[in-house]
C-alpha cells in the first residue's frame, strides 16, 4: 500500500511516501509557517521525485490536532479534498501521538505537548507497549498544572515536543526533578513518516465527516454557550440554499 | 480551433460565510451552483465569527464539490479548469476553498485559475447578458462599496470606493439597533418600502469632487436620533426610521454611480454584490439610467448578488482566457485589491 502522510499541525511541514512500512521519501521544512504556499508545491515534487502520480495513492494520512488551527486546516482540507477527488482512504492521526510514537521508550510513560498560551498546553499522556503505542489519556487541552497534578502518580515521564522547552523549569518544578526526562531535540519535531507507520495500522475514515480535532471550541461558542445555559441552537447551522 | 467546444471549469468560493461550488460551461451556463450558507450559525453571534466560517468552510467543502459535480452530471475528465477565489475575504476561510481548488488541480492535472471575488461578483451579471467593453460596476456588499472601470475583458481598476464602512456593513448595524436579526439588509428593504423619507439623514460627500463613498457617518445619525428618542421616551416609526436610511444609501450610492458615468462613457453599467438585492437600489438607478439612452444596466440577478461559486466560473472562464494562472503555490489574500483607475488619487 503505497501511503503519503501530511504534518501541517504546527510551524514543522512534514511529509512522507510510504510503500507498507518502507520509505519512499520524505521532507520536513521548519523555515516558515506559510504551509499554504508551500504544501502542495512540496507533495507535488515529493511524488515526482519517486516517480509517483497522484493515482497511486492508496492512502492519504494526516495530522488531524491538535495543533495550530489554520495550519490543521490546510493539511487536512488538502488530504480530505485529495482523498475524496481520487477516491482513495483517509486516516487521522493524532499530531501529539506522532511525537510519542518517534519516542520508543517501552513502558515509560511518554507526553508530547505543545504551547496553548496562557500555560495551558495541548498534551496527551502515552505508553509504548510490546512496540504499540498505547493511549493512557486521550489529547486534551489542559492547563499545565493540571496536567502536572495528573501525572504525578507515573514513576518516569518522558516530554517530548520542542514547546517543553519553554516549560522546563516549570515542570521540573512540579514534578520530582528525578522522575522527567526531556526527549532529545531531534525528536521534537514531527516526522510524517511516523505518520504514515501509524495510519498503516488504522481504518480509513468517512471522508465528509472528517474535520480537524481541535480540542477547543472557538471563543465566540463558549461564550454563546455560556448566555444561552449550555441549551443548543434549534436550527442547522448550516444549510444548502 | 473547434466553436462548439463545451469548457467546463469547476469553481470555489469560500470568502466568508458561504461554501459554494459550482460547474460552468463557457463562463456563460451554470450547470450547478451548489451553496452552503452559515447565516444560522452566525445569527447567535451577530455578525460572522472567522474561526467559526472557517471551520464550517471544512466540513462542506467536500459535501459541495460532490454535490456540484452530481447534480451537473459531469466527472473530473470532464473539466477543463479549475478556478478559485484567492482574495479579498476572510483569511481562514478563503484558505480552505484555496487548499482544496488546488487538490483537486494536482489530482486531476487541471489548470489553476485564481479569481479576485470582486471580479466574481460582478461576472454574476455575465449570466444576465454579455458583458460589453468599456463597462461600469457598482459593487455594493457587506465587506465592500466600490465602483469599477471595465476598459477591456478582465481588466479592473477601481474609480472609487467606501472611505470607512461598506454599504451592507451599515445595514446590519443599523438592523442591530432596529432590533432586527442579522443580517438585517432584508428586512430593512422590506421596512423601507412601508415608510417614508422623514428624518433626512445626512448624505456623505456628495458636494467633493470624486467617486468616493463614506457611510459611517449616516450610520452615527442614524444611532443618535433611536438613541435620543430612547432617552426623551419618543417613540419613533420603525417604517420611516428603515425608508430614511435606505434613501440616504440609496442617493449617495446612485449620485456618484451617476457621476462616474459621466466622467467614464461606458456600453454597460453592472450592479452586483450582495446590497445589489436591495430593491430600493435596484429600482432607483433603474430610473436614472432612463436618462442614459446609451448605457445598458444590467443587475446581477437576485440568486446570485449573494456569495456563490458560478460568479467565480464565469469571471474564472475570462480570466483563464486571458492566461490567467496559478502555480501550486497560490495563497490566499485577504487584502486582494484592483489597481486604480489611473489618474486616481486615492
Ligand atoms: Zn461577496
Amino acid at each position: 500500500m503505497k501511503i503519503l502522510a501530511i504534518d501541517t499541525s504546527n510551524q514543522p511541514l512534514s511529509i512522507a511516501l510510504l510503500e507498507d512500512e518502507r520509505l519512499l521519501a520524505t521532507t520536513t521544512t521548519n523555515y516558515s509557517k506559510n504551509h499554504s504556499a508551500t504544501l502542495m508545491p512540496q507533495i507535488a515534487s515529493l511524488m515526482a521525485r519517486v516517480g509517483l502520480k497522484p493515482v497511486d495513492i492508496d492512502r492519504i494520512a494526516v495530522a488531524q490536532g491538535p495543533g495550530s488551527y489554520t495550519g490543521l486546516r490546510i493539511g487536512v482540507t488538502t488530504a480530505k479534498t485529495l482523498a475524496f477527488t481520487l477516491d482513495k482512504e483517509l486516516v487521522g492521526v493524532s499530531s501529539l501521538a506522532v511525537l510519542a510514537k518517534a519516542v520508543h521508550c517501552e513502558g515509560v510513560v511518554i507526553v508530547p505537548l505543545f504551547d496553548a498560551r496562557r500555560e495551558n498546553v495541548f498534551a496527551g499522556i502515552y505508553q509504548e507497549k510490546d512496540g504499540k503505542l498505547i493511549t493512557l489519556q486521550s489529547d486534551q487541552h489542559v492547563a499545565l498544572n493540571e496536567l502536572c497534578a495528573e501525572l504525578k502518580k507515573y514513576q518516569q515521564v518522558i516530554f517530548v515536543g520542542k514547546d517543553t522547552k519553554k516549560f522546563n523549569a516549570k515542570i521540573s518544578d512540579m514534578l520530582m526533578k528525578q522522575n522527567v526526562i526531556f526527549a532529545s531535540s531531534e525528536l521534537n519535531y514531527p516526522q510524517a513518516y511516523v505518520i504514515g507507520l501509524l495510519a498503516l495500522r488504522k481504518c480509513p475514515v468517512e471522508i465528509q465527516n472528517f474535520v480537524p480535532n481541535y480540542l477547543r471550541l472557538t471563543q465566540a461558542e463558549v461564550q454563546w454557550k455560556k448566555k444561552n445555559n449550555g441549551s443548543s441552537f434549534d436550527e442547522p447551522l448550516v444549510e444548502k440554499i | 480551433m473547434n466553436s462548439d467546444k463545451k469548457e467546463l471549469i469547476l469553481a470555489f468560493e469560500t470568502s466568508c460565510d458561504e461554501t459554494s461550488v459550482a460547474v460552468v460551461e463557457n463562463g456563460e451556463q451554470i450547470l450547478s451552483n451548489v451553496i452552503a450558507t452559515q447565516i444560522n450559525s452566525h445569527k447567535r453571534f451577530g455578525g460572522v465569527v472567522p474561526e467559526v466560517a472557517s471551520r464550517h468552510h471544512i466540513e462542506q467543502i467536500t459535501l459541495c464539490l460532490q454535490d456540484a459535480l452530481s447534480e451537473a452530471a459531469v466527472t473530473y475528465s470532464d473539466l477543463d479548469a479549475v478556478a478559485v477565489t484567492y482574495g479579498p475575504g476572510l483569511v481562514g476561510a478563503l484558505l480552505v476553498g484555496v487548499a482544496a481548488a488546488k487538490a483537486v488541480a494536482f489530482a486531476h492535472d487541471l489548470p489553476l485559475i485564481p479569481v479576485n471575488h470582486m471580479a466574481g461578483h460582478i461576472y454574476a451579471a455575465r449570466f444576465v447578458a454579455p458583458l460589453e467593453f468599456p463597462a461600469l460596476a457598482l459593487l455594493v456588499s457587506g465587506g465592500h462599496t466600490e465602483l469599477v472601470y471595465l476598459p477591456e475583458p478582465n481588466r479592473y481598476e477601481i474609480v472609487g470606493e467606501t472611505r470607512d464602512d461598506a454599504a451592507g456593513e451599515a445595514f446590519d448595524k443599523v438592523g442591530r439597533v432596529l432590533g432586527l436579526t442579522y443580517p438585517a439588509g432584508k428586512e430593512i428593504d422590506e421596512l423601507a418600502h412601508k415608510g417614508r423619507d422623514s428624518f433626512d439623514f445626512p448624505r456623505a460627500m456628495l458636494q467633493e469632487d470624486n467617486y468616493d463613498f463614506s457611510f459611517s457617518g449616516l450610520k452615527s445619525a442614524f444611532i443618535n436620533t433611536v438613541h435620543h428618542a430612547q432617552q426623551v421616551g419618543q417613540k419613533l416609526e420603525k417604517c420611516d426610521l428603515a425608508a430614511s436610511f435606505q434613501q440616504s444609501v440609496v442617493d449617495v450610492l446612485v449620485t456618484k454611480t451617476v457621476r462616474a458615468l459621466h466622467a467614464f462613457p461606458v456600453k454597460q453599467l453592472i450592479l452586483a454584490g450582495g446590497v445589489a438585492a436591495n430593491q430600493g437600489l435596484r429600482r432607483a438607478l433603474e430610473n436614472e439610467l432612463t436618462h442614459f439612452n446609451e448605457v445598458q444596466l444590467i443587475k446581477a440577478p437576485l440568486f446570485l448578488c449573494g456569495d456563490n461559486a458560478a460568479m467565480i466560473g464565469a469571471a474564472g472562464y475570462v480570466a483563464w482566457k486571458n492566461d490567467v494562472s496559478a502555480g501550486l503555490d497560490l495563497n490566499a489574500e485577504p487584502s486582494l485589491e484592483f489597481p486604480w483607475v489611473k489618474g486616481a488619487v486615492k
